[in-house]
């Protein structure tokens, strides 16, 4: 037992193999118990999983703040939509195709994080996420400007196969979904997870707490922050095209300015110092519209009043969270758990 | 040819709301070295208490008034009762906060006003004004022109002529040795804000009547044209400022009269991009020193 223990301290990769692999049998057996519903709540976890994820190590790991991840999940979602149905159109179908169109998102998204990441890598601050900013603006407007492959507004649907038959005839389409999305996330989750722990993580962090000292020692400052924005594109890019596959379809109006602010949320939220606090991140976000729901009904006073309260009363409750947690507890959920653990285990007896 | 003179004045009536709203960006940056990515959010809400005063009291001018007077009192509450308390060591977290004040103004407007256009009156009429067979100006737009002149020689007046002026800059430039010279310094800072905001309402009541009316998200692509501007600009210089929200505005308005109005985003990013990669800190920045 106790050579096992050392050997998995001493190879990060094995445990994080180990780790991911239970969390996959977990995940598993979970979404043969979940209800339809459940398992689709639960491919969208997965989804923005991926994304908050890879803004997590630019953000909490790099120190580059990006208000336009949500404007690269649109690119993820464009192209997956784009080569599915231009598969689909030259008759080539099946559930193999799947990788090939997600591969093509996560490629297509990396060349777009590049394009940004080499001009980010040059500007600091408020400036990055002026650049940002003005890259969610234009996206979805880039939709509409080239209407004839995006068709604006309405936007593409997907053409996406059912579940394989060889799974049964009536295998709910929802459960796929989620091993589709959740095989994405766990493998977003170990390579990134990785990457943190090696030794370009080391520099991600060196960049972000001291420029001049990551310099002095020999660490190529602006490389290393284009290849912190292309591997969080590319996560975003799986991301959106997971999304586009879970909704079936992808219009410019699901990836607006907002979703960009809210994945910003989630990640601070959640904890900016670890890619733990990604998964609460990612939960919020699916458990957000629910509390919209709710929270019209715990007040309904008269139908007037209702509607306006949807959907605005819980977009102030976490502006509000946003800036309590900014301000009184910058290490989000993770943080404050890991402080609740250390304050257990020292109350704890010694063994 | 006709075309190109209406584009060219109607653009340099978009610039100068635009350097207006550029203006207070520079007023918040040089004061407390934030980009306050809550100022169109603190603009919109002062907007709207323009408009309540309007409906009430059935007076353009009342409202003006008052939405000047909201924007100066966001302005100081935002700074007194959130800024202030925000860790300056890293620029994320001036970012985050502001971008949290955006969805907490922007849900309660919804709340209150409901999520519609609600419509946004001007005092003067909108028809241009006619040079032969050109259409040049609407008194509208001259109007514009003579609040915004007005208001930049109001600021360079308190800056460069008044001792509270004075004040102001010693304390944005040096705090510590201003505060042993018995300045107020973090009052000087809650009047920067509070001006900066108003600066920012009224660019608000400016450019809302021209756009699709009264909204919680009107100015949201106001704010990026006008951050854009006051990058062209170099964010540390007022004049700058002003170069770049005209500049800005030429190149908005022959974009969407040339090339149609859902490409204008599109080249607010190339041109934040391009002036961005050939001088990161603007273009009438100053060199600063190698660090390393």
């Amino acid at each position: 037992m106790n050579m096992v223990k050392g050997f998995l301290d001493r190879s990060t990769l094995l445990r994080h193999l180990v780790f991911a692999v239970l969390a996959g049998v977990v995940l598993f057996l979970l979404t043969q118990q979940l209800d339809p519903f459940r398992n689709f709540q639960l491919a969208t976890v997965a989804a923005y999983l991926c994304a908050t994820a890879g803004l997590t190590l630019l953000v909490g790991m790099n120190g580059q703040l990006s208000l336009g991840h949500g404007a690269l999940m649109a690119v993820g979602a464009y192209t997956v939509a784009l080569s599915q149905n231009a598969l689909a159109d030259r008759g080539i179908t099946g559930n193999q195709v799947l990788p090939l169109s997600l591969a093509l998102g996560v490629l297509v998204t990396m060349v777009a994080g590049a394009v940004i990441g080499l001009a980010a890598a040059r500007l600091r601050g408020p400036y990055l996420a002026g650049v940002t900013l003005a890259v969610a603006v234009a996206v979805p407007a880039a939709t509409v400007t080239f209407d004839e492959i995006f068709n604006s507004e309405q936007g593409l649907s997907v053409a996406v196969e059912p579940p394989p038959l060889s799974l049964g005839l009536y295998f709910p389409n929802e459960r796929w979904q989620a091993w589709v999305a959740l095989t994405g996330a766990l493998l977003t989750m170990l390579l990134l997870a990785n990457l943190v722990r090696s030794r370009v993580g080391r520099n991600l962090r060196a960049v972000r707490d001291d420029e001049v000292a990551a310099r002095l020692s020999g660490i190529h400052v602006g490389r290393t922050q284009v290849l912190a924005f292309v591997v969080s594109a590319a996560s975003a890019g799986l991301g959106g095209g997971l999304m586009a596959l879970l909704a079936q379809s992808v219009s410019p109006g699901a990836f607006s300015l907002t979703l960009s602010l809210f994945l910003l949320m989630a990640v601070v939220i959640g904890g900016l110092g670890s890619l733990s606090g990604a998964v609460w991140g990612a939960v919020l976000l699916v458990a957000l519209p629910d509390l919209t729901h709710d929270s019209a009904q715990w007040v309904s006073l008269s139908p007037a009043v209702a509607q306006r309260l949807e959907g605005n009363l819980p977009l102030a409750v976490f502006g509000l969270t946003l800036i309590v947690v900014m301000i009184a507890a910058p290490g989000g959920v993770q943080g404050l758990l890991r402080r609740i653990g250390a304050r257990v285990r020292r109350r704890a007896p010694a063994r | 040819m006709d075309r190109f003179v209406f584009l060219t004045f109607d653009g340099l009536s978009k610039g100068a709301v635009l350097a207006a709203f550029a203006l207070a960006l520079v007023l918040i940056w040089r004061a407390a070295r934030i980009v306050n990515f809550a100022q169109g959010a603190m603009a919109v809400a002062a907007a709207y208490a323009g408009y309540s005063v309007t409906t009430a009291t059935g007076s353009y001018w009342l409202g003006f008034g008052a939405a000047l007077v909201g924007g100066l009192l966001i302005g100081m509450v935002v700074e007194r009762a959130v800024m202030r308390f925000v860790d300056h060591s890293s620029p994320l977290s001036e970012v985050i906060v502001a971008l949290g004040l955006v969805l907490v103004m922007q849900a309660v407007l919804g709340m209150v006003y409901g999520n519609e256009f609600l419509p946004a009156g001007t005092p003067f009429s909108r028809t241009a004004l006619s040079v032969g067979d050109v259409p040049l100006l609407s008194r509208y737009d001259l109007f514009v022109f003579g609040a915004v002149l007005l208001v930049l020689l109001g600021l360079a007046l308190l800056f460069t002529r008044t001792s509270v002026g004075l004040r102001m800059r010693a304390s944005a430039f040096a705090p510590e040795v201003s505060r042993l010279l018995g300045v107020n310094v973090g009052g000087m800072l809650t009047l920067g804000w509070a001006l900066a905001s108003a600066v920012g309402a009224l660019a608000a009541m400016l450019v809302i009547p021209t756009e699709l009316g009264l909204h919680p998200h009107a100015m949201d692509l106001v704010f990026v044209s006008a951050f854009t501007a006051a990058v062209v600009g170099g964010l540390d210089s007022p004049p700058g400022a002003v170069v770049g929200g005209l500049t800005v505005g030429l190149i908005l308005s022959y974009v969407s009269g040339y090339l149609g109005s859902d490409v204008t985003p599109m080249a607010v990013l190339v041109l934040l991009l391009a002036v961005l990669l050939v001088r990161p800190g603007g273009l009438f920045s100053s060199t600063v020193a190698r660090q390393a």
